[in-house]
């Protein structure tokens, strides 16, 4: 047998496992492209003979949602800033600094992942409520950046303990502070993980649901996937403009998750697999 | 510059060493502070709140009502419905979570071109949004124009517009179904990572002991990625008997309490029926049950190891 041949079951396997991955998203794409008249016939026609951006013009026309992708996009840039500056320092702190506890502290940090959101959504509601920010960015910022604070210090945590210290000493012994050190020696050689953390923050913020809900009443605050929520309700359910909708939060996340997807696999697998 | 760094050097050890410490101490404040201000006390705050009686609307009074709201979630019979499906949802979904991701993690380790990029591909579900997820699933399980119902027609398989989101038979299954899609890349990214750390030259014993490739999965694979497994799983049954998501935007726990879970019990006692203090109760319940559910795992998890 050639090799070609031999790999073809594995690769007839392969090609399925990923196309029912893939093909939601396809599917998706291709409906947001379809006219109405189009989308609802009958039996299902899987190529658009009229494909029309018509879907998308009338989403950024006679919708919120342009409103909504502002919201999201402060949201999500707000929390980053926010968490990774403090995920930045507590991963610094626990990769190069001398303390004690520190294993108990990331244990913490991560065991906070495993609350449900309900039990904090809850109080958390309450406490937004008598700070009066329900309704504001600083409610979902701050919430968001709570909980991704976590899993960014992890991850900036490994990939600080992966340079080698001799590298902070020669710093140090070159007349570098430790902030100067960290500045222009650690920080640029860091800068993959920072960005992978960074990439996680803004993911995490873009496409949380829960607090989103929760914590807002309309459009001054509202997030996209909060705002696709309401589309269905508001309006008698338009697929083209969901899917166009859903092609809009969908594309930023893939281009930026590609960018840094083997920084960010690097960090979610290193804990499964050390046990 | 230089003074600073001399100084540093000739200051005693100690001191240095106490500097560094306040500096430590210093960096992690406000990650400490995040986690202390938005999750630690909200999470007293939800005790505080399981116990007393508070209203959505009237937020100021709060009645002391000791372990009431606890008992009349237990008199309810929609919550013990929530407690049946959160368990059925639960294994079902990280159950053939873990078996389709232990097919793509055998298919993605074998090496093909472009592969580091294709994991990455089957990762976008665990980048993206809940809601999106759930868009996409109840376009394809349209009763009239999903792809589902098509392709069953096409194959002889069904015959009229079946509504499976309405179907209070069929309702939990379909949102599990969109479940399991979502988390399925990841679990399989996560044991790919297990895979790859098992060394070559075992499967090559393998091969040279005569063992065909089921053999080789059997007494190879297996016993080697079971900490990648028993870890794996066990974040992902926390992480999914939690998740109300899909069921919140797909189904909205329907038909009547057909796809009703706790996690979305507790939040409509709080949002719907506005029982703040009641929602916080069944909240409670969730996560002293979860936790002592991996507790309880770690230690047979540890005895388990300590045998072997």
């Amino acid at each position: 047998m050639s090799p070609t041949l031999r790999n073809l079951p594995h690769r007839a396997l392969l090609t399925v496992w990923l196309g029912l991955v893939i093909l939601p998203y396809v599917w998706m794409l291709v409906t947001s492209l379809k006219d109405p008249r189009e989308l609802y016939i009958f039996p299902v026609r899987y190529w658009p003979a009229h494909p029309t951006l018509a879907g998308f013009a009338q989403l950024f026309q006679s919708t919120p949602f342009p409103r909504y992708m502002l919201n999201s996009f402060v949201v999500a840039t707000g929390t980053c800033v926010i968490a990774l500056t403090a995920a930045t320092a507590a991963s610094y702190a626990l990769s190069r600094l001398p303390m004690r506890g520190k294993r108990v502290l990331l244990f913490v940090f991560l065991a906070t992942q495993l609350f449900p959101a309900i039990l904090l959504v809850i109080p958390l509601f309450v406490i937004m409520r008598s700070l009066h920010l329900l309704n504001t960015y600083g409610s979902l910022i701050l919430a968001d950046a709570a909980f991704a604070v976590p899993f960014a210090t992890w991850l900036m945590t490994g990939f600080f303990n992966a340079l080698p210290r001799e590298l902070d000493e020669a710093a140090t012994i070159d007349g570098c502070g430790r902030l100067q050190a960290f500045r222009y020696v650690l920080l640029p050689l860091v800068a993959p993980g920072f960005a992978a953390a960074g990439t996680y923050i803004f993911l995490y913020s873009w496409n949380e649901f829960i607090y989103a809900l929760t914590f807002t009443a309309d459009t001054s605050a509202r997030t996209i996937p909060v705002g696709l929520q309401t589309f269905m309700g508001e309006f008698i359910i338009r697929w083209d403009l969901l899917m166009a909708g859903g092609v809009i939060t969908a594309v930023p996340v893939i281009v930026l998750f590609m960018v840094v997807q083997r920084e960010l696999i690097a960090g979610l697998t290193a804990g499964a697999v050390k046990g | 510059m230089a003074n600073d760094a001399r100084g540093a050097l000739l200051r005693p050890p100690a001191s240095r060493a106490r500097s560094d410490r306040a500096l430590a101490y210093l960096l992690l404040a406000p990650a400490c502070a995040l986690l202390l201000g938005l999750i630690a006390y909200p999470l007293l705050r939800a005790v505080w709140l399981s116990v007393h009686d508070v209203r959505l609307l009237q937020l100021g009074t709060a009645t002391y009502v000791g372990g009431a709201q606890y008992l009349a979630s237990w008199a309810d019979p929609a919550f013990w419905i929530a407690v049946r499906q959160t368990v059925i949802w639960t294994v079902g979904v990280v159950g053939a979570q873990l078996v389709f991701g232990m097919c793509g993690a055998l298919l993605l380790n074998k090496p093909f071109r472009g592969r580091a990029f294709w994991r990455g591909v089957a990762l976008i579900p665990w980048a993206s949004s809940s809601v999106l997820v759930a868009l996409m699933w109840l376009w394809l399980l349209d009763s009239n124009y999903g792809v589902l119902n098509d392709v069953l027609r096409r194959l002889g398989l069904l015959h009229t517009a079946f509504a499976w989101l309405s179907e209070p038979r069929t309702a939990l299954p379909a949102v599990m179904l969109a479940a399991i899609w979502q988390g399925t890349p990841f679990f399989a990214v996560m044991l790919l990572a297990g895979l790859q750390a098992i060394p070559e030259d075992l499967y090559e014993a393998a091969r040279i002991d005569g063992g065909n490739a089921w053999a080789a999965f059997r007494y190879v694979t297996l016993p080697l990625l079971r900490p990648t497994i028993l870890i794996t799983t066990m974040l992902r049954t926390m992480w999914v008997a939690n998740y109300m998501d899909l069921t919140f935007v797909m189904t909205g726990g329907g038909p009547g309490v057909a796809t009703l879970t706790v996690p979305l019990y507790a939040y409509f006692a709080a949002y719907k029926r506005l029982a703040i203090g009641a929602g916080a109760a069944v909240a409670m319940q969730l996560a002293v049950v979860l936790a002592g559910a991996v507790l309880i795992y770690m230690r047979l998890l540890g005895s388990v190891e300590a045998a072997e």
